[in-house]
């Protein structure tokens, strides 16, 4: 039969030292980003904003194609300022640009008059408005405090079902690689510039799902073979229960890693944002299963150990 | 032996079920009944335009129940606006104790849609004209129609009206043929559902206020009189609607209405006695236009039109003086409720604000749609494709259990009516690589099993229930962000939990029942030594 990762004896445990320095420094990267640009790069969902999505292909073929440029030329020409704007990767050859502005409400229509005015060769009336999300500050604010609340309970209620499933400890190790993969996506949200939409949130959510599902597995088989090694050292313990669920974890990984990168490369710009998340979550979802939380388990329970004194059979 | 046949049944029930609301999808043409239920889909995907409204009580003070009758009236005056904009299945929906959302499929035009709902509400009060008015206007439009329906093309299906007796009758009698040509009746024909004239049929209703909006054909009606719809049925929006002849000028408007209540019925007459009713009161100037207008129509209708709707027509039995009127009648308590609404909202107290408005042209909705489906088929072959050289023949089994898995999706969605978003499409996606997960735990464990040398049965009876409580606990976890998402999100997000936790929900059934019943009589039927894993 095909297998990969048969027999491994990887130590990762032993390791640990290496993998936490590893994570630290990719998380402080990113939190020092956050610290600069005064937090996250939010977008309109929650600062409350314009987002405009146009189609302006010229219509006729002897019609020059528009760039950014003359788009912000026309805008600014009619006072219209603090806009940003971005051409996109467009299906079919179409020219497609994205215009963000968090300027004050009603915007909207004073700039769709303005490029209908100054484009008309530009415009077919019935496709060029691709999409228009126009979102009052409050609203936004609302969702802000929304998100954080998701998030929060999504954490509370993993802890308390994995507490009762197995034991405290593991719902601790288990947040904190939860943290560990939250705060790195949001990290590299922030590095790279990209804007943290309502989408990421739910592709934040997601992660967390998908990197606890993980993990659990993982866990699962360290309850198990903690029973049945009971006279084996705690690392030598996890480091057996990681290698032999390593095919597992890798196998499931690289085929949702698949799909996310399908989705990534195929699923259209309205999904682009949240693909990305992913993408990142499963990496460093199935890397905090293995480096982060099994490992803080042996920590914990090294350090229980050391308090117990000598009433442990274990080595 | 018992408990298989359980599972069986189980199965079966599942499998059943879901190939009865995937089957429309595919076939097409299954009667009616089959298709009852459909998968709608969302905004983002259809394209069309959602608003987010709220009645701002910032500038005004009131009562706790003031507030509640102002966004209840608020939701009657949107809900008729949206209904004349003519938009399919439109939904307005109430969220949270002041908003409003409201769902325009297909439209990509709003600024007409913010428009409309901005404007302010106009209660007005007119009288139905006399029966020897409406027919008058039936006539001077039966016959401008006669005359001119070249113009409107939309009306052919009444203009050539001939049904089979009638066809008998032309062919025994030739020279009638010429007069029959033309419909002189294309007016009444049009407005006649249930065999009464003035109710139009809900599959004509475009038609007509196409034709109520012709600039010609409106000069036709009689001067001083206008024609309106009555309002939608909220419980059959199918319902025929009536159709209305007014006079134009309005007897009183709603700036002379002081209050508007439900009451129910006192006294011995079993006419009104436990009946819920209407109870009016006009200003002091209101109450001596009623005097006046009540005291010369009596026993003619007085129709109450909110935004050029009528929604009653009551019957007047009698001069009002003193401004404290009755509506009375065979109405619900809901009917009544709902009246008392519209009579309020000509003096809306607290102003409706657009807190947020998305609007999704109907080309990157197609886009979506595609882009969707590709993402989903590229990265299905390349998981099936590993999984069956992975795991041969057993990797066949998982990719039976992930087909079956999202005809379940689906399948469920279509049961719920629920709609499908581009998160619902990514969710979906997601699945597809999550759900071969259970089906890995399971079979890395069978192998394991396999390796120290026991025999297939005992390694698959013991992989599978091994594997159960992981992929329960692993699983469970997963469902817990999914509700979490769900109570957070709004519209499409919601669409994606609830997705994924169907997903996640057919995933286990798919492997653990279905896969296991299917390794069962793989095993049981041929003895194994060895096992395609």
């Amino acid at each position: 039969m095909m297998r990969f990762f048969d027999n491994t004896k990887i130590d990762f445990v032993g390791k640990r030292k290496f993998s936490f320095i590893l994570s630290i420094v990719v998380i402080l990267a990113g939190v020092i980003s956050l610290i600069i640009n005064g937090g996250p790069n939010y977008g309109i969902d929650f600062t409350g904003g314009l987002s405009l999505e146009l189609d302006l292909t010229p219509v006729s073929e002897t019609t020059e194609r528009l760039t950014v440029a003359d788009i912000r030329d026309a805008l600014e020409e009619n006072e219209i300022y603090g806009t940003e704007i971005q051409a996109l990767r467009g299906v079919d050859q179409r020219n497609l640009f994205l215009i963000n502005t968090q300027e004050a409400e009603g915007i909207g229509d004073k700039i769709l008059d303005t490029i209908r005015m100054s484009f008309p060769e530009h415009i077919d009336p019935e496709y060029f408005m691709r999409r228009m999300d126009e979102v009052g500050p409050r609203i936004g604010e609302e969702l802000r405090g929304k998100a954080i609340l998701a998030i929060f309970w999504a954490l509370l209620g993993i802890v308390i079902y994995i507490w009762w499933r197995f034991e405290f400890s593991f719902g601790i190790a288990a947040v904190i690689a939860l943290f560990h993969d939250i705060l790195i996506t949001v990290g590299i949200f922030s590095l790279m510039g990209k804007e943290v939409s309502l989408a990421v949130v739910a592709a934040l959510l997601m992660i967390v799902g998908y990197s606890l599902n993980d993990t659990i597995v993982i866990f699962d088989r360290i309850r198990e073979d903690l029973k049945l090694h009971r006279k084996d050292s705690y690392s030598n313990v996890i480091n057996f229960s990681i290698n032999e669920t390593l095919s597992r974890t890798v196998i499931t990984s690289m085929t949702t890693f698949v799909v996310v990168l399908s989705l990534y490369i195929f699923g259209g710009t309205v999904i682009n944002d949240f693909a990305f998340a992913l993408l990142i979550g499963v990496i460093v979802g199935t890397y905090s299963s293995i480096f982060v939380a099994s490992p803080l388990l042996v920590e914990h329970f090294q350090k229980r150990q050391k308090k117990l004194g000598t009433k442990s059979k274990r080595k | 032996m018992k408990k298989h046949k359980i599972r069986g049944i189980i199965i079966l029930v599942v499998l059943l079920v879901t190939l009865y609301y995937f089957l429309p999808l595919i076939v097409p043409n299954l009667p009616g009944f089959w298709t009852e239920k459909r998968l709608n889909l969302g905004l983002d995907l259809q394209g069309g335009t959602q608003l987010q409204l709220e009645v701002d009580f910032s500038e005004v003070q009131l009562s706790e129940s003031e507030r509640e009758e102002a966004v209840r009236s608020a939701l009657e005056i949107i809900r008729n606006r949206i209904d004349q904009f003519g938009v399919a299945e439109p939904s307005i929906q109430r969220s949270g104790s002041n908003r409003i959302t409201v769902q325009l499929p297909g439209l990509d035009d709003p600024e007409r849609a913010k428009d409309l709902i901005g404007r302010t509400a106009m209660l007005e009060f007119k009288l139905v004209a006399s029966s020897e008015n409406i027919e008058e206007t039936y006539n001077a439009l039966n016959e401008y129609l006669k005359d001119n329906h070249e113009r409107y093309d939309f009306l052919d299906e009444f203009t050539e009206e001939i049904d089979e007796d009638e066809m008998i009758d032309i062919l025994a009698d030739e020279e009638e043929m010429e007069d029959f040509s033309v419909n002189d009746r294309i007016f009444t024909a049009l407005t006649t559902a249930e065999g009464r004239t003035g109710l139009v049929e809900y599959r004509h209703l475009d038609k007509f206020r196409r034709l109520l909006e012709d600039e010609e054909f409106q000069k036709q009606i009689p001067a001083g009189l206008q024609i309106l719809l009555g309002k939608e049925n909220r419980e059959d929006p199918y319902a025929a609607r009536e159709v209305y002849v007014l006079r134009d000028r309005a007897e009183l408007t709603g700036q002379y209405l002081d209050s508007a209540a439900v009451r129910i019925g006192e006294g011995y007459d079993p006419r009104t006695s436990g009946k819920p009713y209407v109870a009016l009161n006009f200003s002091r100037e209101g109450a001596r236009i009623f005097a006046n207008v009540t005291g010369q129509n009596i026993q003619r209708r007085l129709a109450i039109v909110l935004d050029d709707v009528v929604y009653v027509a009551p019957t007047i039995q009698d001069r009002i003086p003193g401004g404290e009127a009755q509506i009375t009648g065979e109405f619900t308590m809901q009917e009544t409720q709902d009246l008392v609404i519209v009579l309020r909202a000509g003096n809306l107290p607290a102003p409706v604000n657009i807190m947020e408005e998305r609007t999704v042209g109907p080309t990157l909705g197609s886009d979506s749609i595609r882009a969707g489906i590709m993402a989903a088929l590229i990265g299905m072959c390349i998981v099936v494709l590993f999984m069956l050289i992975y795991y041969k023949l057993s990797g066949l089994i998982a990719n039976i259990a992930l087909l079956v898995n999202i005809c379940f999706i689906i399948a469920v969605l279509t049961m719920l009516e629920g709609t499908l978003t581009m998160p619902g499409i990514a969710g979906m996606i997601l699945t597809i690589g999550m759900a071969v997960d259970a089906n890995v735990i399971i079979f890395e464990r069978i192998r394991e099993n396999l390796k120290v040398g026991k025999t297939v049965r005992t390694a698959v009876d013991g992989g599978f229930s091994r594997a159960l409580v992981t992929i329960l606990d692993a699983n469970i976890t997963t469902l817990i962000t999914a509700i979490v998402l769900y109570q957070f999100g709004t519209g499409p997000i919601r669409g994606f939990a609830v997705t994924l936790s169907i997903g996640i929900i057919g995933s286990m059934f798919a492997a653990l029942i279905l896969g296991k019943a299917i390794f069962d009589t793989f095993i049981t039927n041929i003895r194994r030594e060895r096992l395609s894993i």
